[in-house]
């Protein structure tokens, strides 16, 4: 070993220590599917072995840097890098001039991301250069001694400043395809839906309520950041271990900058410490990339917490103007609704977010006549892209908001109110696509409403009050003084998969052998697992398939076909979808080899429905035929195939209509917080959920995804706001110093009601999960708030001002 | 510079070191201890929870320099720690976790690994998603165990409020103290 | 870069004095934030871990000598009876990994207005004792401490190495705001100390001016109002009108600003409020112990 400072064993060449391994399940973890069953990659992940994608280290590897705009919009005068270049122990720096070839641009959708800047910088903190050297600090000693001048220019920050006469155009020489629809250069992707007519239909209406909301910019906070390792390969190839949602995306938009085939870029997936959306754009990939390939040695980066605030995308703000009509009896008469997200300076997944937000802007209500657009818009904000719930999230904000001002305009119960209107199997939406299959509206809200309240005055105790459970908590702001409750419902609707038409497919390998005797199952996917638990639902779902106690998941990679994204509640379906759809091909050649074997022992091989069971063929009467080891012997059985859902479509771009979603899943959440309404400081105290998913898999962690999703709303209802400055552009408070997220104080017991009501056209009957509790989780704590302090509350997250009069 | 210090009840000496890098780099980058995590370097985290003479600190703020001499146990030592802690509160009699198989462990998959009580409640619990919480966390919530046996939620959740934890929502890390309190009671 | 570490006190004072730019580290929750985000490249290092005085304390008849370096979970565990607002400001610093490291010499040498020490230091009356190896040892009184934004009456030569703090002679209490419910940054905080002994009301804010401040108009007022209405003696509750007049006052004494924290309208407000209810807090106790010792005797 030829470095002296790292006494881990020697890595094999290509191959950098804690590169993924196979994950074997056995005997703690036998679980089929419906049953709770534990994480294979548990135990790593306890005892600190699990190597996360900044755990990685290679013989002889460098450190790369990236120096990123100080400024949110300039043009790029100049760029000289020869102080850094010159510091010792520095390998390589890279400018936008030194990128090999002319694709000098990514994106998830639309290639308009600059990988180095070039002529200007769109947004604070955009990478401008990047270096390489043996130590990070020698890296950072030599990024601050680049010298790159800016000439700033007027910042964009809203749809004012963005569509104002002669405004500046965050790009001026748009080609892609949402240019020729979009009222200005300035605006991503514009998305109106009309049905009905919502004018005449206002004219029906008893009372109309009108509501101006904004939503804050959310960060996804991941804890495990960005980061990987990059090899250069004796073939002039690369390898890539890196954390991120979609292997086969990140290798699509990299292998073309690299002037690569893709089949020399070839990326294997490192552990990945949390995503939510925001591993879904590259950050460090390509830089690392074409820092090992300049320098010919591994090159690892790894960002810091400020860094990663600037290093993916976050969650669009949003303002949302809403203006619904109900008639006195309490049902709907319309919708008319304005949505503009703040895309930011990259357009990442606006589009996707735009038609997210335009087709579900409705909630999950029966509302005949619509009159909705949503927009994104380019600005010189953080650029915004996906984050769980997508677009779903800012709309039921909103409209959660509306359906209570409704409610009590008309003297109603809110959740009566919300129940009258629920849709359910068979309500067309918006889009004039039907919903065909459970949606459990009212139910949900049922269930919540009927789980029972905990106590009031919790914090009492004989000792006096105990301060962790009041607003405040260990803060010691009040004793009970000022503390109200409040009570708020609220439910949400999210699609699952993606959506208008976009080929959403995944792929799946599975083998079955004897391995002494044993028959073991081996499933290798490009599926990114990101915490959710796909491996262990990959296991279940072969374990079921194919009879057997013993399944290996092989290390996610691009050895095998894309698995698509680990995004959008998709990937039990999906890439679950697939892994039973090669587990079915296996069966079925696996029964072929046993009948070509055995076929001439018992008849039963030729006439019986056979399953496999506990490592043996039996027939559904349940008489053994053989021995699954028996009958593979030496043979191997494989099979890798690609599995799509349903297709879906395109939203026409005038009047928003086509059956553009795959699926969706609901949550109703009810919120129990105290509020300090002197000093403005909130306890959420309960926050339940009750939710249908289907077919719960695995429910140890469908409830797990509940909680966690519960606890992001929360956090965006309370505390969580990337805050950006409106006349410089830049991001005040990129750390979580500045930048909140809930603590374990601040989280509240979330007790959970889970519904299985199965949709026909998924797998065992399936709904994605993930998604749709970070919906309606931020608006019901909102309306307990509301409750508690009598407020409007137009805006989230509500700070202490907006409870104090003091903004 | 070089440092010289124990870990995990080893000497480990690590030369060159930088004089601004901290123990968790150090441990991470240096001696082979990825375990605990850098998800936010200025201590509003705990992901890089570790024990520095007993006490739980973040080792992200502590300079590699201030641990000469000094004793750290790291979440890839918390099964020995709990093994020797379980045997010296058995005072010689039985020692029942220490003898659990050892060194049959899968260097895959980790599987037969001897995992101390509060480890294994996590996963038991279902406390672990991506997991980049739960090194500091497990080092957390051992010490709370082992200073205060049968804690109420509310002292759990104040021993714990300085460790972040992004995917739970953190019911399944409070069911897993709890259990693992529980499993403590139990074995005493 | 360079690290010092003396071995002892006298050593660091030397260190100090040889290397005046030296920045001292001692449970790191500050230097260490600012050099892992490269905010800050000392010189020199000066690592005050292996100087075991800055860790112990001592009860004197009047006042506790508190080490620089005694962490904030030590404070709350084993210094509750004798300094109870520092207790709980102590119980409020950050995360439990912190308070494990975090003492109050790391707070008075950042001197940050946020910093969750100085309002309890403020109310309950306190001395910072440095030395230097060339002048020795000078106390400087809490009230002259601060100097500025981040700014202090330490010489680039000098250390500190213990804070004398008034034993408590009455209750004390200690409030501060933030937007989460652990682990924070104080958005503003109020310390407030009863001084049965001299008769008076003691006061300290943090985060609400460019320095920690006391509110010495609304002490006044409060002393003033005390006094006048025989409340020491009485031990009857105080009249809601005074209360609010004493929030008013001590909301008043901020210069607080708009910040990514909370905006200046809000900090005020919220001096206000904890200042009423600190007031009201420790009055109660005051009552409480008087009633009590009056029925035992």
């Amino acid at each position: 070993m030829s470095s002296p400072k790292h006494p881990t064993a020697s890595a094999q060449r290509g191959a950098p220590a804690g590169a993924p391994t196979r994950i074997t399940q056995g005997s703690q973890t036998r679980g089929a599917i419906g049953e709770s069953t534990l994480r294979p990659d548990g135990t790593l992940k306890v005892t600190g072995e699990f190597a996360y994608s900044s755990d990685l280290w290679h013989e002889d590897m460098l450190w790369g840097q990236i120096l990123r705009s100080p400024v949110a919009h300039a043009e790029i005068v100049s760029i000289d890098t020869a102080e850094a270049l010159a510091t010792p122990g520095v390998y390589a720096v890279l400018t936008h001039d030194d990128l090999p070839t002319e694709v000098k641009n990514y994106g998830l959708e639309i290639r308009d991301t600059p990988v180095l800047a070039y002529g200007k910088v769109r947004h604070h903190g955009e990478p401008v250069a990047v270096v390489a050297a043996a130590h990070p600090e020698t890296a950072r000693r030599a990024a601050a001694k680049i010298k790159v001048e800016y000439r700033e220019l007027p910042v964009i920050t809203d749809e004012a400043s963005a569509t104002a006469p002669g405004a500046v155009l965050v790009h001026e020489h748009r080609t892609d395809h949402h240019v020729g629809h979009v009222p200005h250069p300035n605006i991503v992707h514009r998305q109106p839906i009309v049905r009905g007519d919502a004018a005449a239909a206002a004219r029906r209406a008893d009372v109309i309520v009108r509501g101006e909301y904004t939503f804050g910019m959310q960060d996804q906070a991941f804890l495990g950041p960005e980061s990987g390792l990059a090899v250069p390969e004796e073939d002039g190839g690369v390898h890539l271990y890196v954390a991120t949602q979609w292997l086969h995306s990140d290798l699509r938009q990299i292998a073309p900058v690299l002037g690569l085939p893709e089949d020399k870029v070839r990326m294997t997936l490192a552990g990945v410490g949390g995503a939510f959306g925001g591993r879904e754009d590259l950050s460090m990939q390509i830089h690392a990339c074409l820092l090992a390939l300049r320098t010919g040695k591994p090159v690892k980066i790894v960002y810091n917490r400020f860094e990663s605030f600037f290093g993916h995308v976050h969650r669009h703000p949003a303002k949302l103007y809403y203006e619904h009509g109900a008639t006195h009896d309490g049902r709907l008469t319309h919708l008319k609704c304005r949505i503009v997200l703040d895309g930011g300076a990259y357009a990442s997944a606006s589009p996707a977010v735009v038609g997210n937000a335009a087709s579900l802007s409705v909630g999950p209500y029966v509302v005949d006549d619509v009159d909705i657009e949503a927009i994104a818009l380019y600005t010189n904000n953080p650029p915004c892209g996906a984050m769980r719930g997508f677009g779903a999230v800012q709309a039921c904000f909103a409209y959660e908001a509306q359906m209570d001002k409704l409610a009590k305009k008309l003297g109603m119960d809110p959740v009566e109110f919300r129940q009258r209107n629920a849709m359910e199997q068979g309500t067309i939406m918006p889009t004039g696509q039907p919903v065909d299959s459970p949606a459990p509206v009212a139910e949900l809200l049922r269930r919540v409403k009927a789980m029972p309240l905990p106590p009031e005055r919790q914090w009492e105790s004989s000792e006096g009050a105990d301060v962790r459970q009041l607003p405040g908590g260990l803060s010691n702001t009040t004793h009970g003084e000022g503390v109200v409750r409040g009570i708020g419902y609220a439910v949400g609707i999210k699609n699952v998969g993606f959506s208008e038409g976009f080929d959403d497919y995944s792929t799946a390998r599975v083998r079955l052998e004897a391995v002494a005797g044993e028959p073991v199952a081996t499933v290798h996917t490009a599926m990114a697992e990101v915490g959710q638990g796909g491996v262990t639902v990959h296991a279940q779902i072969a374990r079921t398939e194919l009879g057997v106690a013993q399944v290996t998941i092989r290390p996610a990679d691009t050895q095998v076909g894309s698995a698509g994204s680990t995004s959008a509640s998709r990937q039990t379906y999906v890439t679950g979808g697939a892994v039973r759809h090669a587990c079915e091909q296996v069966r079925e050649r696996v029964l072929e080899l046993g009948r070509r074997r055995f076929g001439s022992y018992h008849p039963a091989w030729a006439t019986a429905e056979l399953l496999l069971e506990g490592g043996k063929v039996v027939t559904d009467g349940g008489e053994v035929l053989a021995d699954l080891a028996e009958v593979l012997g030496d043979e191997a059985v494989e099979v890798e195939d690609e599995w799509r859902h349903r297709p879906t479509e395109p939203f026409d771009l005038r009047t928003g209509q086509g059956n553009g979603h795959v699926q969706y899943s609901f949550a109703a959440h009810r919120a129990v917080v105290e509020v300090d309404t002197e000093l403005g400081l909130v306890k959420v105290v309960e926050l339940a959920c009750a939710q249908d998913v289907g077919k719960a898999l695995n429910p140890l962690s469908v409830v797990g995804q509940i909680q966690g999703g519960t606890t992001q709303g929360l956090g965006v209802a309370v505390m969580e706001e990337i805050v950006v400055d409106p006349r410089t552009a830049k991001v005040r408070n990129p750390s979580f110093t500045d930048y909140l997220i809930p603590t374990i104080l601040d989280t509240p017991t979330i007790p959970v009601d889970v519904l299985e009501l199965a949709d026909d056209h998924a797998p065992y009957g399936l709904r994605g999960v993930g998604e749709a509790p970070t919906l309606s989780s931020t608006p019901a704590v909102l309306a307990a708030i509301r409750d508690a302090t009598g407020l409007e509350l137009n805006r989230t997250p509500v700070r202490p001002e907006h409870l104090t009069g003091t903004a | 510079m070089r440092v010289k210090f124990t870990v995990n009840g080893r000497p480990q000496e690590a030369d060159d070191v930088w004089e601004g890098e901290s123990l968790l780099y150090v441990l991470r980058e240096r001696l082979g201890l990825p375990g605990s995590k850098n998800a936010c370097e200025q201590g509003e985290c705990g992901s890089c929870t570790v024990r520095l003479d007993g006490v739980p600190v973040c080792s992200c703020l502590v300079a590699a320099g201030q641990v000469e001499g000094r004793d750290v146990v790291t979440v890839e030592g918390l099964a020995d720690h709990a093994r020797r802690r379980a045997a010296a509160g058995a005072r010689g009699t039985s020692l029942p976790d220490a003898q659990q198989a050892r060194g049959g462990a899968d260097s895959h998959t980790g599987e037969g690994t001897e995992l101390s009580p509060v480890q294994q409640a996590f996963l038991d619990a279902g406390a672990v998603q991506c997991g980049f919480c739960t090194p500091g966390l497990l080092v957390a919530a051992d010490e709370l165990l082992e200073s205060h046996p049968n804690p109420s939620d509310e002292d759990v959740r104040e021993a714990l409020s300085g460790n972040l934890c992004r995917c739970t929502g953190y019911e399944k890390i409070m069911d897993a103290v709890r259990l693992a309190a529980a499993r403590q009671g139990e074995a005493v | 870069m360079d690290f010092l570490r003396p071995a002892s006190w006298e050593e660091a004072l030397a260190a100090k004095a040889e290397h005046p730019t030296a920045v001292p580290i001692a449970g790191g929750t500050d230097v260490m934030v600012e050099i892992n985000f490269d905010h800050r490249r000392p010189e020199y290092l000066l690592d005050l871990n292996r100087v075991g005085d800055l860790y112990e304390w001592e009860v004197g008849e009047d006042s506790v000598r508190l080490g620089a370096s005694v962490p904030y979970a030590k404070i709350m565990e084993h210094l509750r009876a004798e300094l109870p607002g520092l207790a709980l400001a102590s119980h409020t610093v950050a995360s439990p990994q912190i308070r494990n490291r975090g003492g109050v010499g790391g707070n008075l040498g950042t001197a940050s207005p946020a910093g969750d020490a100085h309002p309890a230091l403020l109310a309950a009356g306190a001395e910072v004792e440095v030395q230097s190896a060339a002048r020795g040892t000078r106390l400087v009184p809490i009230d002259d401490f601060y100097t500025g934004v981040k700014r202090n009456a330490l010489q680039p030569d000098e250390l500190i190495r213990a804070v004398h703090v008034r034993k408590a002679d009455g209750p004390q209490q200690y409030s501060k705001v933030g937007t989460r419910n652990a682990m924070v940054i104080a958005v503003c905080a109020f310390g407030l100390a009863l001084h049965p002994d001299t008769r008076t009301v003691r006061t300290g804010i943090g985060s609400a001016a460019p320095t920690p401040v006391r509110a010495a108009t609304a002490e006044d007022f409060l002393n003033a109002a005390l006094e006048e209405g025989g409340f020491w003696d009485s031990g009857k509750v105080i009249t809601p009108s005074v209360a609010r007049q004493f929030a008013d006052l001590c909301a008043a004494s901020c210069n607080p600003i708009d910040d990514v924290r909370g905006t200046a309208g809000y900090r005020r407000h919220a001096v206000g409020v904890m200042a009423r209810r600190t007031l009201t807090w420790t009055w109660e106790s005051y009552r409480g112990t008087r009633t009590a010792s009056e029925g035992a005797a």
